[in-house]
């Protein structure tokens, strides 16, 4: 039944006056530029804390000028203390995976595009939208706020392993209100994605157009589904581990601290608490997150690459059925961040073989990809060139997955400079690819003006260049022995790595600053770039069949009929070799011309 | 590849069968025209609603498997028998469960036109709100009663988890009346849809089962 009424529930009147339209907006598409704009916001911070840290690791007690401004405990003489590395380090990690990776691909193009590309005016549920939106930037600034107080944010890195999470200031800098800040940010961080959830999940299954039957949705929307339904399930797990940290900080209790510990030669009053507990339910969530930030990317690289291919995947079902199964598997795999916990070993056989098992479905969907683009007249711009550097980059970052996944090697390699190396490239570099991909090619749709293509491409090879700089050598660094999470190498067998770290140093900064031509290019096309066409990429599915930028209400007051499925590429019709999904042409296509 | 068509197709209404009175979906009044009803079932709440308890489900999950490992892993837990008032708040609340679905029924009635005279509309939502308000009334009792025995949140691992769980619940019965009181505003306005009250009653049977959940956790591992 294609109600009326389903579609009246999600309808509002336009806003008037600026803080409606633009800041407490019920529109969709407003929150998703603002998620963009705070994970843009998040990225350019968690790049300088890199920056910092790099400098300190390539040369040790480096004097970085006016580090003291930001804290004068943690950089007396503007010289990085070791504990405030690793503050950095943690800040750096959260603010990445949480305010950019899992913001960025999922919520903010996401919010933009999922209801335009089912044909919906809006999300069923818009104040939850807004709330969402509004309380993701609150978690933001409690998490930044801790730079500012008491003795400045957690050292415990982005999984904030326990018992040191839980035992107070004892554990060092930061340990105390810092930590309460981070679970609060990250608790704070649940609710907002919980809701976002929540509209995603609603608007897919029942905001779609007539004629809109779920295989006619676009792998994009498609991937946005999926990962909202992971997210469901992990921040919903999540939330409840960070007010369980809070609680043993300001209420006293012991769920995370076991008995009889001894930290500085003071006995903790805590008692019996489980330290791998924490482990559990931060993994359960922490594994599906990676894919949380990967799937979206999937969707993007998919869509554009079929675009600019000007024909579909070999299997438009399969994809779907791949990122379907991710998203199942990856609950089943996260103990393989444990097989060095002292957990038992048969549960490290047992999280092992799954594993190895969601391979599969991520390796058919590169299988994929690549078969696809064997033999296509693939159109070379910036959105796939940034999407072929996806697949390079998961690839690449997928490949070191396989030795991390058998515990037997893991012992070895857990830990060290290995593992960064792998899940940079595998899960950030990949998804940052990926919301580039997605930038270049929406952007004329969100703003109604063109990219300029030769700064793109300019970006697009710095970048790839840069990261495959910064990321490989990880790799051999970790084979060498060099542990992570140390803030200087002083053992004489890292001695001859240092030239190594110099090397990353000067790549991350380098690429650090070509991020800055991405920066320009995305301003000054924002109010100078060339006016965009509605359609400038000749694209098939319901966002190219809006006005650029899109009204109010999506479709102007009619909403599309859905009559194709959502690739018809290397057809003939009027418009050329593809036909949108909302044309209710009838087409030839090269198959049934045969 | 291709599959063109002239016409779009009927996407398949979601919910099949036709509607039957007392069902979960498209509850109709006696005799009434269930045509009447379908169109007050925009589905995009009747889904959201599983979403909700999809994810409340989940949290309490994540907890319930923190109780189970924190008991199994130390020596330190020390049980206490539950408050007596508990189950008698279990019966309050199962039976503003009752009183949600006698309310549901006669406003299904109501919508279809058949009011029963001299009856407010609300009766048995205002009801339902009162044992509500009872239930966590009576959830502070029992806490004030553990208190006065020196069980407090940091007491030991037996109690926090006491705290937490039933905490946790009142915190969510608290959304659910907030949700009663959504609808009988709707209500009062005439602008009640039906999704909205299935939703809401949807949610409040989920707590209440979710009570009694947690009542037979609470009793076996404490």
């Amino acid at each position: 039944m294609h109600d009326v009424s389903a579609h009246a529930a999600q309808h509002h009147a336009p806003p008037q006056g600026f803080i409606r339209k633009h800041v407490f907006s019920l529109d969709h598409k407003v929150i998703g530029k603002q998620y963009y704009a705070l994970a843009l916001v998040a990225v350019f911070v968690g790049m300088v804390l890199s920056w910092i840290m790099r400098l300190h690791l390539g040369w040790t007690n480096l004097a970085i000028p006016g580090l003291h401004l930001l804290s004068k405990n943690g950089a007396p003489g503007d010289i990085m203390t070791p504990e405030y590395y690793l503050q950095l380090m943690t800040m750096h990690g959260t603010i990445m995976v949480f305010f950019v990776l899992t913001t960025a691909p999922f919520a903010a193009f996401g919010n933009f595009f999922l209801p335009i590309q089912v044909g919906a005016e809006d999300m069923p549920f818009p104040r939850f939208n807004m709330m969402s939106f509004w309380v993701t930037f609150v978690a933001f600034l409690v998490l930044v706020s801790s730079f500012f107080v008491g003795d400045g944010p957690t050292l415990g890195g982005w999984t904030q392993y326990a018992p040191l999470n839980a035992v107070g200031s004892v554990g060092g800098p930061g340990e105390g209100l810092g930590v309460v800040l981070w679970a609060a940010s990250i608790a704070i961080f649940c609710i907002g994605q919980l809701l976002g959830s929540l509209n995603f999940i609603t608007t897919t299954l029942d905001l779609r157009v007539k004629g809109m039957s779920l295989m006619r949705l676009p792998l994009t929307a498609w991937a946005w589904f999926i990962t909202s339904c992971m997210g469901l399930t992990a921040f919903a797990v999540l939330m409840p581990a960070c007010i369980l940290v809070i609680l043993d900080h300001v209420a006293g209790t012991s769920f995370f601290v076991p008995s009889n510990l001894v930290i500085n030669d003071q006995l903790q009053p805590h008692s019996g608490g489980s330290t791998l507990l924490w482990q559990h339910l931060f993994w359960f969530f922490g594994h599906p997150e990676v894919y949380i930030a990967i799937v979206p990317g999937m969707g993007i690289v998919s869509h554009i690459l079929i675009t600019n291919m000007r024909r579909p995947l070999l299997s438009h079902r399969v994809i779907i059925g791949c990122m379907a199964a991710i998203g199942i598997l990856s609950y089943m795999v996260y103990g393989h961040h444990m097989f060095v916990s002292g957990m038992n070993p048969f549960s490290s056989l047992a999280f092992s073989f799954p594993t190895l098992v969601i391979t599969i479905p991520a390796t058919i969907i590169v299988l994929i990809w690549i078969g696809s683009l064997y033999g296509s007249r693939l159109r070379i711009n910036t959105a796939s060139l940034f999407a072929l550097g996806f697949i390079s980059m998961f690839v690449s970052g997928g490949v070191s997955g396989f030795f991390l996944a058998q515990p037997s090697i893991d012992i070895m390699l857990h830990a060290t400079y290995f593992v960064v190396g792998h899940f940079h490239m595998v899960m950030a570099v990949a998804a940052i690819f990926g919301i580039f991909a997605a930038t270049y090619f929406w952007f004329p749709k969100m703003t109604g003006r063109m990219m300029n293509e030769t700064w793109g491409k300019v970006h697009f090879w710095l970048s790839f260049v840069g990261a495959y700089c910064i990321f490989m050598p990880f790799h051999y660094l970790g084979i060498a022995g060099n542990v992570r999470r140390y803030q200087a190498f002083v053992n004489e067998y890292l001695q001859p790595l240092i030239p190594v770290h110099k090397f990353i140093t000067i790549a991350a900064i380098a690429t650090g600053i070509a991020q800055f031509i991405f920066l320009y290019n995305l301003i000054h096309s924002r109010f100078w770039g060339k006016p965009a066409p509605d359609n400038p990429w000749e694209a098939t599915s319901l966002e190219w069949s809006t006005p650029t930028p899109p009204p109010f209400d999506n479709f102007g007051g009619k909403l599309p009929v859905v009559y194709h499925d959502p690739y018809q590429y290397g057809v003939q019709s009027s418009t050329g070799d593809y036909v949108m999904q909302a044309s209710s042409e009838q087409v030839v296509t090269e198959h049934e011309e045969k | 590849m291709a599959t063109t068509i002239h016409e779009p197709p009927e996407i398949e209404p979601r919910r099949r069968g036709e509607p039957r009175n007392g069902g979960w979906r498209n509850l109709v009044p006696a005799n009434g025209d269930p045509r009447v009803v379908r169109d007050y079932s925009p589905p995009p709440a009747s889904t959201g609603i599983w979403v909700v308890v999809y994810a409340i489900t989940m949290t309490f999950a994540a907890l319930t498997s923190a109780l189970v490992v924190r008991k199994g892993s130390s020596l330190d837990w020390q049980s206490f028998s539950l408050p007596p008032i508990l189950y008698l708040n279990t019966a309050l609340i199962l039976c503003s469960s009752v009183t949600l679905e006698i309310a549901r029924r006669r406003l299904a009635t109501f919508m279809g036109g058949k009011a029963i005279p001299g009856e407010s509309p609300a009766r048995w939502l205002n009801i339902t709100l009162v044992f509500g308000l009872l239930f966590v009334t009576g959830q502070y009792v029992a806490w004030s009663r553990l208190r006065a025995e020196g069980l407090y949140l940091a007491t030991n691992p037996s109690s926090s988890f006491f705290y937490l769980l039933t905490g946790a619940h009142v915190l969510h019965v608290l959304g659910g009346l907030v949700g009663l009181l959504y609808v009988i505003g709707k209500l009062r306005k005439s602008e009640l849809r039906r999704s909205t009250l299935d939703a809401a009653s949807r949610y409040w049977h989920f707590v209440d089962i979710l009570w009694v959940y947690l009542l037979v956790l609470l009793w076996m591992k404490l």
